[in-house]
């Protein structure tokens, strides 16, 4: 053991947002996960096992898996995502890491930007696994591009990193963590016109679901389906879903303390 | 000899005034409220820039707190903290502090290489300096004697192991003052030797200031300078030869039993008269 006197590093300043430390923690977090290539599979089979089951559930009724299978192409990538995220930044609390972190320079910008980051990368693959799957070989029919399905997906992907980031700072254990997906997502899920149209609904619980992002991004799907262009409503869906995704992080951003008790 | 380390030298060269030249860590009533408890009460010290300066107390009497204080994570702190002449958690110390935390803060899921790779890109980033990153990690690694292991991942590691992975990233860089708390707990006499000397090498050699804390005692002899702690309160300031010869005692950890028995009194004193 020895210390030997290297040429002092000019300190970086602290910025909120630095393109090297973003891609620095987003390579991080990546590699974590390489370690654990189990995770890594359920992420990306799971979904696509879920659209097979579905295609063979609705066998005798293409056009209820055409409907059900677009919004679920929206949904998959938000509920892992969410898990994945709310897990692994509870994990960044509790081991210490994260203090660590915030005691260096850097900014609260590029933690948050840098799971963003690799977590988008994994949703890319997952929905373009799941996307491809559904469309040309369980004979999902889509009358929209193919390319904006795999957009709301992956704005549906940063939503989901998004909530799972900013629950992550009200969960104290893992199962805290795990307990708040019935919590924030079912609601979601029962409202966002999966199950049957929003508009058949009671008029309150209508006006609730119009307030919850899931809706948008179920929504967004379904113009997809049923239109070969980029319709207003689908801008308007993918722009409240980005929109909602962004306004989460900047929250979950704000939850990240570097002075606390 | 250990008193002479005074005086580090100083890269600028001009004379700033005296506390901010010659000291590295400098408090005026630090106060530390943690819920309904008082952790810290009205703390004066000061800690010398270029020596070790040894933190010393029973568990729970505030050592973590007053460390989390100075390095700017801790919240709900009142009075003067002065840390390398900045208020403590000024943004730009955060390169110029090494800071382990009692409990090994790295990612199990990551190889030692890798931990101290990330760490690395925080502190110095940028493609330009990926040469100078390189030889960092590769010499913090042999500092904290971990060569062997550098491509186990932290989770498969001892405990003893897993607390010095902690410690190389803290020396990642070149920090002018390493906070440092209880980084030989749980270590055997060997490693704690070779430890404490590379601890006594980077205050020599790069001028940095250290503050360890322990609450084994014999590690406090040695040390440059003591602050004893009990119960939030700071009982002695001083070299240990001081400590020693004011309290008559063989050992510091006989000074530091006298110093608290001498405590207990005064505040049984103080009640009795109330």
């Amino acid at each position: 053991m020895s210390a030997t006197v290297t040429a002092p590093a000019t300190p970086a300043p602290t910025s909120a947002l630095n393109a090297s430390r973003t891609t620095a923690t987003a390579a991080r977090v990546l590699r974590q996960l390489r370690h654990d290539p189990r995770t890594i599979a359920l992420m990306l089979l799971v979904p696509c096992l879920m659209l097979i089951l579905l295609r063979y559930v609705f066998d005798g009724s293409p056009r209820t898996f055409d409907s059900i299978g677009a919004s679920l192409l929206g949904i998959f990538p938000l509920i892992t995502m969410f898990l994945v995220t709310s897990i692994a930044t509870l994990r960044e609390r509790t081991s210490g890491t994260l203090e660590r972190l915030l005691a260096m320079p850097l900014g609260k910008g590029d933690v948050i930007a840098g799971y963003a980051l690799a977590f988008g990368t994994l949703a890319i693959i997952q929905s373009t696994l799941a996307t491809g799957l559904a469309l040309w070989f369980l004979g999902l029919d889509v009358t929209g591009s193919p390319w904006l399905l795999l957009l709301v997906a992956l704005l549906d992907a940063l939503l989901g990193t998004a909530l799972g980031l900013f629950v992550s700072a009200f969960a104290a254990s893992e199962f805290q963590a795990v307990q708040f997906m019935p919590a924030v997502l079912f609601p979601q899920l029962l409202l966002c016109g999966l199950f049957t149209p929003r508009d058949n609904m009671h008029p309150v619980l209508e006006a609730i679901s119009n307030v919850l992002p899931m809706s948008y991004a179920v929504d967004g799907m379904n113009e997809v389906l049923k239109h070969t262009d980029m319709t207003a409503n689908f801008l308007r869906d993918t722009l409240i879903v980005a929109g909602c995704a962004l306004l989460v992080l900047t929250l979950g951003a704000a939850t990240l303390r570097r002075r606390t008790a | 000899m250990m008193n002479n380390a005074a005086d580090p030298p100083d890269a600028s060269g001009n004379t700033p005034p005296r506390t901010a030249e010659t000291s590295a860590i400098h408090a005026e009533g630090l106060t530390v409220v943690r819920g309904p408890r008082t952790v810290l009460r009205a703390l004066d010290f000061t800690v010398p820039r270029g020596q070790i300066t040894g933190l010393l107390g029973p568990s729970g009497c505030g050592k973590s707190t007053l460390m989390r204080a100075i390095v700017g994570t801790q919240a709900k702190v009142t009075g003067t903290l002065d840390v390398l002449g900045r208020p403590a958690g000024h943004p730009t110390l955060r390169a110029r502090i090494g800071y382990v935390t009692q409990a090994p803060s790295v990612y199990d899921d990551l190889t030692i290489r890798q931990n101290l790779d990330y760490f690395a890109a925080i502190l110095d980033p940028g493609r330009s300096s990926t040469e100078r990153r390189h030889d960092n990690v590769t010499r913090a690694i042999a500092d904290v004697d971990l060569t062997s292991h550098a491509d186990s991942l932290a989770g498969n590691l001892s405990g003893g192991q897993r607390s010095r992975v902690s410690l190389a990233v803290a020396l990642l860089g070149t920090p002018e003052l390493l906070v440092l708390d209880e980084p030989t707990v749980g270590l055997d006499p060997v490693l704690r030797r070779d430890l404490w000397n590379l601890f006594h090498d980077i205050a020599a050699d790069r001028g940095a200031t250290l503050l360890i804390s322990s609450h084994v005692m014999d590690e406090a002899e040695r040390c440059h300078r003591l602050l004893l702690m009990r119960e939030g309160e700071i009982l002695a300031d001083d070299t240990p030869d001081a400590l020693r010869t004011r309290t008559g005692a063989d050992t510091v950890e006989a000074a530091f039993l006298h110093l608290v028995d001498e405590a207990t009194a005064n505040s049984r004193k103080k009640e009795t008269t109330r």
